[in-house]
Order: C-alpha cells, then structure tokens, then sequence
C-alpha cells in the first residue's frame, strides 16, 4: 500500500524523532525540524510520537492516495486541496482511495507534517526513518520526495485508519469534504510552534566565544532584526544583517556544535544550526539558541525576520519544560478524541 | 610501490601485528613535537599541561575544552576521557563526543529541575575523568586501521603540486606520508569523516585555493598538518594524494564508521589494479 506522489514540492523528507548516541561518528540527531508539530500530526492519527511523518517545506506535493487513509497536516499553515476542495489542516481526514491531495504553499510557518495512520513504513537505518541528505541514509534512500516515488504505508493502514477514525466520530460531529473525497471533524489542534510574532523572538545564552566578538557586535546581535537567507536548509539558517566581527581574528580548534548554536564564519553573518547541522566546526561560537525555542525559529521561513533575547540558562530550562508540558496535554487532549485508541 | 596488491586483500580494514603496533604508538609521534604552527602548548610527558574548563553548550550539553590549540596530548587525553565519561555515565546521557581537543556530554531531561541537575552531574563526570586522565601517559593505540591507498593516476589528482609546493620528488610524498604514525584525532564533518594527525612535517601544505566540487569517496587528502579521507562526494578543499577503494562509512554495517576516534591509521600503498580488484569486491 502506498501514496504515489506526482508531483515533489520543493523539499519533501520523511522524518521522525531522529537517531541518538551516533554523534562521535559524526551523525547528528537530525530528525523533524520541528519535532512538536511532528508529534500533533501523528497524535491527530493516533499514531505514537516517534511514527514517520513526511516534512514538507516551502512547497508542498500533490499526493495521489492508492488506498484510503486517515491523514493529518499540521505545524506550518499551507494551502491544500483535497480533489479540488479546501484541505483543513491540524484534524485527522479520513481520504478515500483514488483522493488526490495537493498541498500549495506555505501560508505561515515553514515546515508541515503530514501524518498517516499506521506510518510511513520505511526501514529504520541506525535506529531512525528520518531521512539524512548529507549523509545519503534514511527515508527514501536518503533522498528527497521525488515524483513518481511510493511512500509506502503500513499492510492495514487502510483498516487502521477507518478504525480509529470511527472511535473519533463517536464523540463528535463529521464533517465531509469535497462531495466525499474526505471525511473529517469540525475540531482542530491550536498550533505551539509557528511565531506568532514578527519578528520571531528566539532566546540564547551565551556562546563559548562569545568574549571574543566585539561590544557592537554583541549589541547588534541582541539588538538588530535578522532575515532568515533564502539559502537556509535543515543544516543551518543564514542570519542576513549587519557583520559581526571579532576583537581580533581567531582560530578555533574543531569541536562540537549543536542544535541552535549561532556561529559565525569569517564573513561576519551569523549561522543559526539546524537538525541536520555538522557535529563539530571551527566558527567562533557566539550563542546558543534555547532549546525551547529551536522549533519555533524553524519555523521562520526563508525571507522572515527574528530577533534573538538574551536568557540564561535556568529560563532555558523552564521554557524546555514548559514547552514539553505544553505539548504532552495537547497530544493528550487529541488521544481523548481517539477513544481507547491504541497509540 | 613495493608491496603486490594481492597481499593486501583480506587484511585491509583488520586488526595488524604487535610490532608494527608498537611501531605506530603515539609515544613514537608525540616526541616529533607539534604537528602544527597552531600548537603553542608546552608538552610534559603525557600530562595535560594546561588547565582544563568545562562549560556549557547551550542548554542541552556541557563541554570540556582540554587545550586552546591543536595538541597531541590533548587529543589522546579527549579519547580517554570520552571512553572514561561512557563507561560511568547514567542512562541521561545521550551523546559522549570527543573532537580534536574537546569532550562533549549531550543529556536528556524532561523537567527543569532535572536539566539542571543532569548539566552539573555531566560537568562532574568530565571533572572526574579529566582528574583520572591527567596524570596518565598517552596509552598505545588500541587499535591500528591499514587502508590501502593508490597514490598513483587517476587517483593522485594533486600529488604534483604538492610535490612541487613542499619540493620532494612524488614518491618521496608518498614514502612520507607512508611512513609516519597517523592517528585519528576526530571523527566530524560528515558521518565517519576521519580528521586524522601525525602528517610528516615536510607535507604540511595549505588547502587548495578553490575547494573541489565533488570529491571522489575515499579520496585521502592533505592540509593543516593532517590526512582527511572523504566518504561521500562532497566538496573539498583539501589536497588530494591518493584513493582509498574501502568504504569509511556504511549505515548498514556494524559500526558503521570504518575508522574511530583514537585509532591509529597505517597507510599501506596499493596499485591501480589492486584498487579496482579492492573496489569490486566492495561492491563500488
């Protein structure tokens, strides 16, 4: 059973929570870049967090569904249509066999996930479905969605689907969409993740070089509204704005990064690290995006603006916790919805 | 090159003798002095002589910083704490990454109270290893990786001009880079991306003025006084002395890195043929 795409949108992966305890080997977690959205999608399908989930960027593809499925799109707003007729995101819609879904363009937010009942069933490679594009491992053979690909699902997706879709409109009212292609529900998942705000505000403690840049520099960092670069991927965003220099050129020996590490290159722009970010670098380390916070600048998409607030490390703390709490009542809140769903 | 490339199939990738072991200890290269112009550090026998910090990165991982500079001692010190870190470390860690003078502990936590007491238990767990580290002298490594290597057309793209940039004659590039103990300070960059020391002092050349493209997989390159081998085609900028036919990763094999931090590396000359025999075997 599979979903045939015909058209790739412009930078479709699967994707799930990602590998851990490869890092000496130089293979980051990588995973959804926006891990919170990842998991609301799955739960609206009463899939477990960790299922695979195709992340979709910028533009997203037109899906043709073999079999009927139940799907949920959620985290970034895109246009999508279901066999012509508006697609709502952020509910589970069960689509008939032979349904068409063409999801457009990005609306707010940059990535989206689309989940399916069952998951994509992909082989884990190194304990993961999430696809590596430079490694060239996971998902589809390390690549991106191409057009004519397969996405294969699960043997009884469709039946799994159809399943718990009913134990959801037990409670609730349905909703059909575009003369039957879906069946969907009135109700929908609030988003965590997507600014709200612009500029985004993104909080960071201090980096390990951060002594090294100059007061303006510092100062601007803090102070200045930055564009996300249009040649921003999962491994970094470009930060465009003023330069930022050093006191005095220095060589920084290779050692690790991480997620939300801002580095800057000699150049003077900053680098915002993404999911799928080089394990270590030699860029002066100027600050480090929260963890917290790391989804929601994710989704800032090309050519949208942010501003980093200092914070210190016990706030980073609260916020991570607050976030997963924060998270863990909504999928929780989704689950109810499923009856005694087995996710 | 002297050795026939029959011999070398079968053992490339293994485990090599005591004598040539005890041949390659860093004992042996660590009293050829600094390996770069980076290195500022005075040495004292194995004895970290400088005063190690551990601070935080971000808010996910803390990190030991072991030297300013790129430094033997320091290296080999980084994979013994690592491996220190790893054997006393709780479920809550989740990443123990050595790099070229650094240790990084990457932990889990789901509540605040948790994350702060995890980043001070991290910190507490490279103090303790740093102190159990110090004193000790750099141990042999506990393993040394042969990769056969064409330093030979098509496979030598710069061997001329790094023949004429360090003013050896080609084969004696090669008998250098051949000859020395190598060992592998870090794994980065790309998944099983080897950053590899101990470069004869003569073959200490810059990288390229215009990075490549697309390196060739197993291209072995030169630059900053180590030997990079490049597992996928990615660009590069580094010089490109010969070809390994082995593949450096796998994600299906287990490890799936064909080299580790902390290895030794012999480089063993192979022919074209051998390496077109090496490659198909591999399924290349």
């Amino acid at each position: 059973m599979t979903v045939k795409v015909l058209r790739p949108g412009a930078l479709a992966t699967l994707q799930d929570l990602g590998r851990r305890g490869l890092q000496h080997l130089a293979i980051v977690p990588g995973g959804a870049m926006d891990p919170v959205a990842h998991r609301v999608a799955n739960a609206l399908v009463g899939n477990r967090g960790d299922a695979a989930t195709l992340e979709i960027a910028v533009s997203g593809p037109e899906l043709l569904f073999e079999r009927g499925a139940l799907v949920a799109l959620a985290g970034a707003r895109f246009d999508a249509w279901i066999d012509g007729a508006a697609f709502p995101g952020a509910r589970p819609a069960l689509v008939r066999a032979g349904a068409r879904l063409r999801i457009g363009r990005a609306t707010a937010g940059a990535f989206a996930y689309l989940a399916v009942a069952g998951g994509f069933d992909v082989a884990p490679v190194l304990g993961s479905r999430s696809t590596y594009l430079p490694g060239h491992f996971g998902g589809l053979d390390g690549r991106l969605v191409a057009a004519g690909a397969s996405l294969p699902l699960a043997a009884a997706a469709d039946g799994l689907g159809r399943a718990r879709f009913a134990r959801a409109i037990r409670k609730r009212r349905e909703v059909v969409l575009a003369g039957g292609a879906a069946r969907s529900v009135s109700w929908f998942a609030p988003n965590l993740t997507v600014p709200t705000t612009e500029p985004a505000i993104g909080r960071a403690v201090e980096g390990a070089h951060a002594a090294l840049f100059t007061d303006a520099a510092r100062a601007a960092f803090y102070g200045e509204r930055w564009r996300v670069a249009p040649d921003s991927n999962r491994m970094g965003y470009r930060l465009l704005g003023p330069k930022l220099e050093l006191v005095t050129p220095t060589e920084i020996v290779s050692q690790a990064t991480c997620l939300g590490t801002v580095q800057v290159p000699a150049g003077g722009q900053p680098i915002v690290l993404m999911v799928d970010h080089q394990t270590t670098g030699g860029y002066p380390k100027l600050a480090e995006l929260i963890g917290a916070d790391a989804p929601l600048i994710a989704q800032v998409p090309p050519g949208g603006a942010v501003r980093f607030v200092a914070t210190k490390l016990d706030e980073a703390d609260a916020a991570r916790a607050a976030l997963a709490q924060r998270a863990a009542e909504l999928i929780e809140r989704i689950l109810w919805e499923f009856g005694d769903a087995d996710a | 090159m002297g050795i026939a490339g029959g011999r070398l199939v079968g053992c490339y990738g293994g485990e090599i003798s005591k004598d040539r072991r005890a041949a390659l200890s860093p004992a042996r290269h660590t009293h050829r002095g600094k390996i770069g112009p980076m290195s500022s550090r005075p040495r004292s026998g194995g004895k970290l002589a400088f005063a190690p910090r551990v601070l935080p990165l971000g808010d996910g991982a803390v990190m030991a910083e072991l030297a300013g500079a790129l430094d033997l001692d320091a290296n080999a010190a980084a994979h013994r704490i690592a491996a220190d870190v790893r054997r006393h470390a709780p479920e809550w860690v989740v990443d123990v990454v050595p790099a070229i003078v650094t240790v990084t502990v990457h932990f889990a936590a789901a509540t605040a109270a948790d994350a702060a007491a995890r980043r001070n238990g991290a910190t507490r767990l490279l103090m303790e290893a740093i102190e159990r580290a110090g004193g000790a002298a750099p141990a042999a490594p506990e393993r040394v990786v042969e990769i056969p290597v064409c330093y030979q057309a098509p496979h030598a793209l710069d061997l001329a001009e790094v023949a004429a940039a360090t003013g050896l004659p080609e084969d004696e590039v090669v008998r250098a880079h051949v000859g020395a103990a190598h060992r592998v300070l870090m794994i980065g960059f790309a998944p099983g991306h080897p950053y590899i020391g101990g470069l004869d002092a003569r073959l200490e050349v810059p990288r390229r003025a215009t990075p490549r493209p697309r390196m060739a997989p197993g291209a072995v390159a030169i630059a900053n006084a180590q030997t990079s081998i490049y597992p996928f085609a990615t660009p590069g900028g580094w010089n490109v002395i010969g070809r390994t036919p082995l593949v450096l990763f796998d994600p299906a094999r287990d490890p799936p890195s064909l080299l580790a931090a902390g290895d030794g590396v012999a480089f063993v000359p192979i022919s074209p043929e051998a390496f077109e025999r090496i490659a198909a075997g591999r399924g290349r």
